[in-house]
């Protein structure tokens, strides 16, 4: 083709285009299933809910429970942390956000937004680390909330980001209470 | 490669398969006759060092894994299983475990001869970057083989490691989950990391024959920094460093042999012969020591992207570094200023190291941020500069003269010998 002086696009320059095309759609195609098969599978996906029997749990207590093989705090929040935590002002938050699965993804980081709905003593949240994952300590760390020993987050009795380096407030998964004593997660 | 043998085939039998596959002349060609600068002196010695322990432990690893089994549930046990009762398993897996410490001490001291010595330079970029490549798919494999064992650093070394990963913006999240193959790392994790670690150093192998083979085109670097000449400026690879590569791997092995046998857990963790549980994190975690540097980096800056970024870019730094130096002067042994301001590298470097192991806290976080301005600022700032700035001592004219007039290995002398010229 290099050879002939033709400006106009001919038959087999479009069959060539097309010919390549099919092959870069058809190698796409074939390695989806290579790289799809590392995803989450079924038995992964199946994990996805459990209920949390409470009744137990004392004002001031706490269980850890494994949700999606990650551990998720429960704690009955004393009404001294509740108070401490409603009167910190939005502005001095890193983390502005609820990072509450069950409201708005703009809902504020307001105590009541991050507590459960009705329930404002009750506190849920993945007890992982938004910065690289490790599970933080409870009843530690300068705001009396949790504290992460790898690199050294301090969350108050709100489970909210107040120093170190992680970015987020700890997560609120989807959660609701089906029985006065029982939560169901996921 | 095979261009530099001399070799005819004398037997039939040898004729026949020489000309229909040249093997025997790229061998020859390329470790046996092949003309390599005669002054290379011990540090030259790593590249076959760093041979002899990627053999040992591909050796030692499929070894292992006939006995190793890549299950959460038995994972622990399966290692437990193979110091206990597995014949000589204690030794293999301590062979191996060690090795890879092995690996990484034979590695940085070749990386740092390469960085004194200029051997990245013109003519030798692609040698220097396969080297670079060869670095990073090391780094994944020794990852991945430390989670195997499936114990408490095993597992939250995985899980930060892995996290990195979320921080990149927007599609974070979903590599995280993809690494993992789920919602934490468990079960799918850990089978195929072990996939991946079995796979790894063959891949390691290949890029070495190609990193081999680069500077096999180009010609080895050597102490002087200059380019051979004539025939004197060079010997044959055999015997000359057939030998001395091999008495180098021999008291190579005495240090190996001394912490495998006599010190086998000493740059281990001992919280990694708890079996791993995704409840608890332990108190204190610390990567593998060879990580320690790039851990510090990544704590030095408070802001969760902003540290992956600086971790990897410490290590991309090294891609481009054929094309910061400025100096037209190979050998640091002819730079002055470039000598001092390397060994504050070096230590700048170490330091780094320490502080990776201590808790993120004052003044640590500090320092390390002073170190990790410092690790850049040699690539971004020193180095560019320097080429400017920097009288180089006068180069001897050949490899000869060098090694003649009081030797390159000894630059105090190489100078006096050149200024009396």
């Amino acid at each position: 083709m290099a050879h002939t002086d033709q400006a106009e696009p001919t038959r087999r320059d479009f069959l060539y285009i097309a010919t390549g095309a099919a092959g870069v759609v058809g190698a796409g195609a074939l390695a989806w299933p290579f790289i799809d098969q590392m995803n989450p599978d079924a038995s992964a996906l199946a994990l996805a809910s459990i209920e949390v029997d409470v009744s137990a749990v004392e004002e001031g207590q706490s269980i850890t429970v494994k949700w999606r093989g990650k551990p998720v705090f429960i704690r009955n929040r004393t009404e001294t942390e509740v108070e401490e935590a409603k009167v910190v002002p939005i502005a001095d938050l890193p983390d502005k956000l609820a990072r509450n699965a069950n409201l708005p993804t703009d809902a504020e980081a307001t105590d009541p937004n991050r507590g459960v709905e009705g329930k404002e003593n009750w506190l849920v949240q993945v007890g992982i680390c938004t910065h690289l994952g490790c599970v933080p300590l409870g009843d530690a760390g300068d705001f009396g909330g949790w504290f992460c020993p790898c690199h050294g987050s301090h969350y108050d009795t709100a489970g909210r980001i107040r120093k170190g380096p992680a970015p987020e407030n700890l997560l609120i998964p989807p959660l609701e209470f089906v029985s006065d004593s029982t939560i169901k997660i996921g | 490669m095979a261009g530099h043998s001399n070799y005819v085939p004398q037997s039939a039998g040898a004729k026949w398969l020489e000309s229909r596959l040249p093997v025997i002349s790229l061998v020859r060609g390329s470790f046996v006759d092949f003309p390599t600068p005669k002054n290379l002196n011990y540090w030259w010695t790593f590249g076959g060092i760093l041979f002899f322990v990627l053999i040992a432990q591909l050796i030692t690893g499929i070894v292992l894994a006939m006995h190793y089994t890549p299950n959460t549930g038995l994972a622990f046990d399966s290692v437990e299983h193979i110091m206990r009762d597995v014949n000589f398993g204690w030794m293999l897996r301590y062979l191996h475990a060690n090795g890879a410490s092995m690996f990484f001490i034979a590695v940085y001291i070749h990386i740092f001869r390469g960085l004194y010595y200029g051997s990245y330079k013109a003519p030798r970029e692609i040698s220097w970057i396969l080297g670079v490549i060869i670095f990073l798919i090391m780094m994944g494999t020794a990852f991945m083989g430390y989670v195997l064992p499936w114990g408490q650093m095993s597992f939250w070394g995985a899980t930060v490691i892995t996290n990195l990963f979320s921080a990149i913006p927007l599609v974070g999240e979903e590599i995280r989950t993809w690494l993992w193959g789920g919602f934490a790392v468990d079960n799918p994790t850990l089978n195929r990391f072990f996939s991946l670690h079995y796979l790894l150093p063959f891949m390691i192998f290949g890029v070495v024959i190609l990193h081999v083979w680069a500077f096999h085109t180009t010609g080895n670097n050597n102490p002087s920094g200059v380019q051979p000449k004539t025939k004197q400026d060079t010997i044959p690879f055999h015997p000359y460093y057939t030998v001395k590569d091999l008495f180098a791997i021999i008291v190579f092995m005495i240090l190996f042999a001394w912490f495998a046998f006599y010190l086998p857990n000493y740059m281990g963790h001992p919280d990694n012969y708890i079996e791993a549980n995704p409840l608890v994190t332990p108190a204190h975690i610390v990567p593998e020591w060879y990580f320690l540097p790039f851990y510090a980096i990544l704590r030095a800056v408070p802001d969760k992207l902003g540290g992956v970024v600086a971790m990897f870019g410490a290590i991309a730094i090294l891609f481009v570094l054929p094309w910061l130096d400025t100096s037209k002067v190979r050998s640091g042994a002819y730079r002055p200023l470039f000598k001092q301001f390397f060994w504050i590298f070096v230590l700048d470097c170490i330091i780094l190291g320490y502080l990776g192991a201590k808790p993120a806290e004052p003044p640590y976080v500090l320092i390390a941020q002073i170190c990790t301005v410092y690790y850049f600022a040699h690539f971004l700032v020193i180095l560019p500069l320097l080429g400017f700035l920097e009288k180089p001592r006068p180069l001897p004219a050949s490899i000869s003269e060098a090694v003649l007039k009081g030797g390159s290995g000894k630059p105090a002398a190489a100078v006096a010998a050149s200024e009396t010229n």
